[in-house]
Order: structure tokens, then C-alpha cells, then sequence
């Protein structure tokens, strides 16, 4: 018996989403990105192509959450109330490769912050960076689809990824996306058919394939890791298979997920065995995007300066090499 | 590969006897394809059959033990992805001492991993192997360090050692502990007696796939098929590759030579490092795992995405039914009840924690399904969360008597409130992530 590699070559592949305009495109960012294209599941160069690696965005927002841990306020003393000096030390400092400017502040009961408001907020980080921009919304559908509807219109040309919509609220949302040809995110609850549903009522709309990135909704390490991990393991083997309404890139929320759970706030007196509070949030980040990088993740917004750093850097000693045989 | 019905019916003698206790050969074969019965059940079956079926139901990756009498078993996996079924040996976590460090820092080392025990979901989670390298001139030290493993733990124990008498001797320490040995350089014939005459798993070593084979190969034919491969790669892309093609070589070629369980040395300078790139081989087909170095905030990380992706997709991870207290409630603080999915558990709490309210959780039994699930399956219903709040006597822990009900399960309020008589039912939001807007425009107590 002599060894041969066992190859398996896909029907599919993975549609490939630009985000970000530059003057010549319409918009004001010194670059573009690009996510998705691939044809074999991730890192597999030694039987299909991914022409474009997955990359890191960072987070800033109109409000500063209550429970925003003191590890990350300490990268950020200064400047975490202003977004866009944020976002600019984020870029400049920390190596994002986009920013998300999340306007959780606009919901009713989190500080309801007005329309124009947000925009101006958009429009500032828009100003103080020129990486691509993601716009993140929230739950509260009457207010978020007025927020972006107005979003849409003052970023139009931008061409800036839209997050999100959800099967019980897409229409506004996607018809402002597509009057102002921006990119949308469609996040289901961490399920298959109700992933390729919301594509199939998107695309439905006439909106672009090449405009549509998935959420699978990301449940962090210890918080339902093992069902995200799966779908998206799914979900990418259906779309290489052929299934186009499977076949987007997909993004996830390490940062946001991880730093919102007891693991990475509660003090090591309480709870000896979770170790040094320090660095418990970067390693619970850590670990999370690695495991989905692994089950297909192509953009990934994250909070921890140094583990973007560390995820970072094993993206890019993975991508450079390309060695597979 | 596994053989079908039709395969193993014409190594059968086709005469329909009926001495298996089944009527056809036929419908035997189908179960023998089933796994549902024996082929020594058959009283007139072939030499050849015999092999044939035995070299089939040989499994296509080795289970390989490490250490005594609660080994720890590596291999033995049949898929690719855990949604096609599961990952069955949860892969080992190793911790490195070297036999430089001196008695007193290995000695501290060696009680800080034996003591780590961290509970998750009702699980006890730790590290499972200790990994010694033989890294000072000194064959005492390798001795000393062997016999302060043995002497304070009951993991099991890897030995890398360049010096083959060292090895020999600090072996003669282990006769009960069944150790692996990593092979840093190509398999000798010296090697090969010692894994015979010790009982020792070998951890072959190799730069490319056609060196690993030759290797297994020289192994395997001189008898030796308790061993682990060490593929050295250049980064950690490389390395998913590597394991991935090694691993569907194994699974879907029947490739015996790497029908083995994969061992990674993690080379890297600081924690995130190690955690970065252990993280990715955890999900990707490695059964052991050294780490270099270690602090208890990386490790109860990795331990919780070992715990994660050996779950058992069809087996929800199920908490303990019982009262839970979120922040510090006291006897008037509100009551939320819910099912004991863990990851509905996780939700709802971790909500109610960011509300910042204190509250009691009641987390009934509903064999781990989720609200709606359990509901639909008769398992949320008012007469059994009334039963169960009256088991555990709610009532003398709590003064208020209103009860939160998930959303979901809006429907079961008329019947709890006339199981529970004296309570005020409340149906709370659909989404857990509406928690905190809940409990700030609805009076709970």
C-alpha cells in the first residue's frame, strides 16, 4: 500500500464579499476587504484555494456598556467613550482590520440616542479611520430600522457591512441596504435551515449574492461553542457542496460574546480554579475564534488587544506559508 | 472499511442451517453488518471469513492506553466531523516537566497540575499526563523527577529521552505504569525491543508523510501496534492539514499505517501563544497535547473547549435541577423558573446576572431539553414545575409568591398558577436577551 494524499475537490464555493469603498469606488476608505472565495473548508490549501484570509475587526460604541470589563478599559482609559478616537487607536495601535461601530446606545431602553445621533457618530469614525466600516445594530426592531435606515443614507457609498438583520426583520433593513447598495448580515440562531430560509427570502428581494454575509450567532466557549461550532462546520461543508444559499461568508462575535460572561469578569478570589482574571478574557477569546476560524469563521469582531494580536499572527503564519502539498 | 450485508453474506457458507439462532444466512449477515451479532455465532464459518471480518471490525484508528489502572485512552475515533456523530476519547492534555528545573520547582509544578480540578456543567475537568523531558546531563535527575510523578500522581506519564539507557532505566521505575515514549529520532531495532519487552505506546516522529509510513511500517511489522504519530509541521495551518489528511486516511482509505492517534509538542513562547495554537489541534485530531508551560486561566480555557467538542451532539448537557442563586438574592427577591438544558441555564442566568438584579433561579427537570422542546414534549408543564417546586419547599426560602415563566412557555400559566395555589404566575420575555428590559418594566415581587 503506498500513501496517497486523499483530495476531495468541491462543486462549491464560497461567494466572495468586497466591503469598503475607495474614491475611485465611490467611497472615502484607503482600501478594501475582501472575505470568502474559498473552495475547500478552512486552511485546507492542499486541496482547494482561499484566496482571501479571514480578517480582524474591532469593536467601538456609541455608549459605553455598564458591564465593559476593567481588562479592556485599561487599553482604552481615554478614549472608550469617544468612538472615533477609539476606532483610530484600535486601527493604528492594536492592527484592526475593520472597525464595528456597535449603536447599542440607540435602543429605547439603553440610552436612546436619537437617529442623527448615530449617523453623526458613523460619519466620525467614517472620518478617523479608513478601514472598512461594519455598522451593528441590536434587537429592538422599530428603532434599529429607523437608525439604519438613516445609517444607510449618510454612509451611501461606503458600501458598509450591515449588522443585522434577522428573519423577523429584515425588510426594512435591506431594502435601506440596497437603495444605498451596502453589505448585510443575515444572523439566524445557530441552525441550518433557518440560515439558508433568511438567504432564500433576502435573495428573494433581489438582493446581491455577493452582498450577503451570514451570522450564525455565536455562542462563546462554555456558552453553547460545541452548537456554533457545528453549524457552521454544516453550513460550510453544504455551501462547498454546492448549496449557494449556504455558500456566504460567515462572521462571528468572540469579543462581544466572551466579555459579557461571568468567566471573564468574576475576580479569581471568588473562583480560584479560573486562574488570574487578567488574562482569562483574551484566553476565553483565544479559543473561541481559533475553534470557529477551524469551522469556517471569515470575519471576526473581537475586543482583546493582544489576543487580535495572537489570532492575528496564526492567520497569517497559516496564510503565508500556503504549504500543503 | 466496514463491509456491507452483501460482502460478509458470501463469506458465509450460504446454507441457511439456521444453527446462529436466524433463519438465512442472509438476515445474519445483515446483522453482522449491524454490529447486532457475533460471526462466532455461526458454528460453520471459514477460516477466511474469520480473518476477513476480523481485520473489518479492527477499529480504524487505535485505541492506545497511557498509564495504570484508569488509563488514559487516546484514539479509537470514526469521523471526521463531531456533527456526524461524536468524538468518543477527549484528547489528553499534557503538562511538561523538565529534569533541569530542580526538585523543588518540579515537585510544586507536579502538585499544582495533580491538584487543578475545575467543575464545569457537573463535570470535573484537569489536565491527564505529565510529559518528561530529559533535558539535563544527568541520569538521576531524569530518575528523581519519574519517581516524584509516580510517587505524587496517578497520571500517566510520556518519557522523552535521547539517551536510551537513561530511558531504559527510568522504564524499570514505570513496570506498572504502562508509559509512552516519544521518539525524537527515526525507530530503532533497539527501540522495538524495548516497546516489547516494557509494554510501551511509542510516539514515532517524522518530518513528511512517506518518513511516518516507513516508520509505522518497520513498527507494525515487527509487532509493535501500541503507537502515536508526531508529524512535525510548520505552523499551525500546516499542521490541520497534516492531521486532517492523516485522519481522513485512516477513516475513509482504511490507510492502517496512519490508524493511529496524532501527539503535538506545542513550541511556543507565552500562554495566548500555546492556547492559540492547542485550540485549533483540539478540534483538529490531535489525542495528546503537551504544553510547554501552563497558568490555570489557559487551562480552564482549554479544558471547557475539550469539554465542548467532546460533547456528544445527541446528549444535551444537562445541570443539576435545583434552586440557583444569581447575585445575592435574599428571601424577597423575584423567582424565574426555566428547564435544565445547560445552555438554556447559562443564558438565563448570565441575563438575569446583567439585569443586576439578584433573583432565584429555578431550574427544573426536563431531562435537558429547552423551554420550548420541553414544553412540547410534556416536560414544562405546570403540574410537574409545581411538584418540583414543592419537593425542594420553595416556599420556605422565598417570602415572595409570584414566579417568572419563560415567554416560551406562556401557555402553562393558568396550570401552574392552579397547581401552585397561593402564587401569582408572570410570563416573562421569549428571548432571554430580554431580560433586563423585563425586569425593569414589569414588577416581579
Amino acid at each position: 500500500m503506498t500513501f496517497e494524499i486523499p483530495r476531495e475537490t468541491n462543486a462549491g464555493k464560497v461567494m466572495e464579499v468586497t466591503i469598503g469603498a475607495t474614491p475611485e469606488q465611490g467611497g472615502t476608505r484607503s482600501k478594501t476587504v475582501t472575505i470568502g472565495g474559498s473552495t475547500a473548508l478552512p486552511f485546507h490549501f492542499f486541496e482547494g484555494k482561499h484566496p482571501h484570509k479571514p480578517v480582524v475587526a474591532m469593536e467601538v460604541f456609541d455608549r459605553v456598556p455598564a458591564k465593559y470589563p476593567d481588562v479592556l478599559r485599561e487599553y482604552y482609559s481615554n478614549v472608550i467613550d469617544k468612538p472615533a478616537d477609539m476606532a483610530k487607536k484600535c486601527v493604528d495601535e492594536y492592527g484592526a482590520e475593520m472597525i464595528s461601530i456597535r449603536l447599542e446606545g440607540t435602543h429605547p431602553e439603553k440610552g436612546n440616542k436619537s437617529v442623527e445621533e448615530a449617523a453623526e457618530i458613523v460619519k466620525q469614525v467614517l472620518e478617523s479611520v479608513n478601514v472598512p466600516i461594519i455598522v451593528t445594530g441590536h434587537s429592538h426592531f422599530e428603532k434599529i430600522n429607523e437608525v439604519i435606515k438613516k445609517v444607510c443614507e449618510v454612509t451611501a457609498g461606503e458600501n458598509c457591512l450591515i449588522n443585522y438583520v434577522e428573519t423577523d426583520n429584515y425588510k426594512t433593513i435591506a431594502a435601506s441596504c440596497l437603495a444605498y447598495k451596502h453589505i448585510l448580515v443575515a444572523q439566524t440562531p445557530i441552525d441550518v435551515n433557518l440560515a439558508k430560509q433568511l438567504n432564500i427570502l433576502l435573495t428573494d428581494m433581489n438582493f446581491p449574492l455577493e452582498k450577503i454575509v451570514m451570522d450564525p450567532l455565536t455562542g462563546t466557549l462554555g456558552y453553547g461553542l460545541e452548537y456554533t461550532y457545528s453549524i457552521m462546520e454544516r453550513i460550510r461543508s453544504d455551501g462547498l457542496a454546492g448549496d449557494k444559499m449556504l455558500a456566504f461568508p460567515m462572521l462571528i462575535n468572540p469579543g462581544y460574546e466572551s466579555f459579557r460572561i461571568k468567566e471573564t469578569r468574576a475576580p479569581e478570589q471568588d473562583y480560584p480554579e479560573w486562574g488570574n482574571l487578567e488574562m482569562r478574557g483574551a484566553y476565553w477569546e483565544i479559543a473561541t475564534t481559533m475553534s470557529l476560524l477551524v469551522a469556517g469563521a471569515e470575519l471576526i469582531i473581537m475586543y482583546h488587544p493582544k489576543a487580535v494580536e495572537v489570532v492575528k499572527e496564526k492567520i497569517g503564519e497559516s496564510y503565508d506559508s500556503k504549504k500543503g502539498k | 472499511m466496514a463491509l456491507s450485508g452483501l460482502d460478509i453474506f458470501k463469506l458465509l457458507p450460504k446454507t441457511n442451517c439456521g444453527d446462529c439462532g436466524i433463519p438465512t444466512c442472509m438476515a445474519f449477515a445483515m446483522k453482522l453488518a449491524q454490529k447486532k451479532a457475533e460471526l462466532s455465532e455461526c458454528p460453520h464459518a471459514s477460516e477466511e471469513a474469520k480473518a476477513t471480518l476480523g481485520a473489518a471490525s479492527e477499529p480504524p484508528i487505535r485505541l492506545v492506553k497511557i498509564g495504570g489502572a484508569n488509563a488514559f485512552e487516546a484514539g479509537d475515533e470514526t469521523v471526521m466531523f463531531r456533527h456526524e456523530k461524536t468524538f468518543f476519547h477527549p484528547a489528553g492534555i499534557a503538562i511538561e516537566l523538565r529534569t533541569s528545573e530542580g526538585e523543588e520547582k518540579l515537585q510544586t509544578k507536579i502538585k499544582e497540575v495533580e491538584d487543578y480540578k475545575v467543575e464545569r456543567v457537573g463535570e470535573e475537568l484537569s489536565a491527564d499526563l505529565f510529559f518528561i523531558t530529559h533535558d539535563s546531563k544527568d541520569e538521576k535527575d531524569f530518575l528523581r523527577t519519574i519517581n516524584l510523578v509516580k510517587q505524587n500522581s496517578s497520571k500517566g506519564i510520556v518519557l522523552d529521552c535521547s539517551d536510551k539507557d537513561t530511558l531504559k532505566d527510568g522504564i524499570e521505575l514505570l513496570k506498572e505504569e504502562r508509559p509512552a515514549v516519544l521518539l525524537q529520532e527515526e525507530i530503532s531495532d533497539e527501540d522495538i525491543e524495548l516497546a516489547k519487552n516494557y509494554n510501551v505506546s511509542l510516539i514515532l516522529t517524522a518530518q513528511s508523510f512517506e518518513g511516518l509510513e516507513g516508520q509505522v511500517e518497520k513498527a507494525r511489522s515487527a509487532g509493535v501496534n501500541d503507537l502515536m504519530l508526531n508529524l512535525k509541521c510548520q505552523n499551525i495551518g500546516h499542521q490541520l492539514q497534516h492531521n486532517t489528511i492523516i485522519r481522513r486516511s485512516a477513516l475513509k482509505k482504511s490507510y492502517k499505517p496512519f490508524g493511529y492517534p496524532l501527539f503535538s509538542y506545542i513550541n511556543a513562547e507565552n500562554e495566548m501563544d500555546v492556547l492559540a495554537s492547542a485550540s485549533v489541534l483540539l478540534c483538529k485530531y490531535d489525542s495528546i497535547i503537551v504544553l510547554p508551560h501552563v497558568d490555570k486561566a489557559m487551562l480552564y480555557s482549554l479544558l471547557t473547549l475539550r469539554q465542548n467538542i467532546y460533547t456528544d451532539p445527541q446528549k444535551p448537557i444537562q445541570v443539576d435541577p435545583k434552586v440557583y442563586q444569581i447575585g445575592e438574592p435574599t428571601p424577597e427577591s423575584p423567582v424565574f423558573v426555566t428547564t435544565n438544558f445547560s445552555l438554556t441555564y447559562f443564558i438565563v442566568s448570565g441575563e438575569i446576572e446583567n439585569s443586576g438584579i439578584s433573583a432565584h433561579l429555578v431550574v427544573a427537570d426536563t431531562e435537558g431539553q429547552s423551554v420550548l422542546t420541553a414544553w412540547a414534549a410534556g416536560k414544562f408543564v405546570g403540574e410537574k414545575i409545581a411538584k418540583f417546586i414543592k419537593d425542594i419547599e420553595l416556599e420556605k426560602q422565598v417570602k415572595t409568591r409570584k414566579i417568572v415563566i419563560p415567554g416560551f412557555a406562556s401557555q402553562i400559566s393558568g396550570d401552574l398558577e392552579e397547581n401552585l395555589p397561593g402564587w401569582e404566575v408572570i410570563v416573562g420575555c421569549q428571548e432571554a436577551s430580554d431580560i433586563p428590559s423585563f425586569v425593569k418594566n414589569v414588577k416581579l415581587t
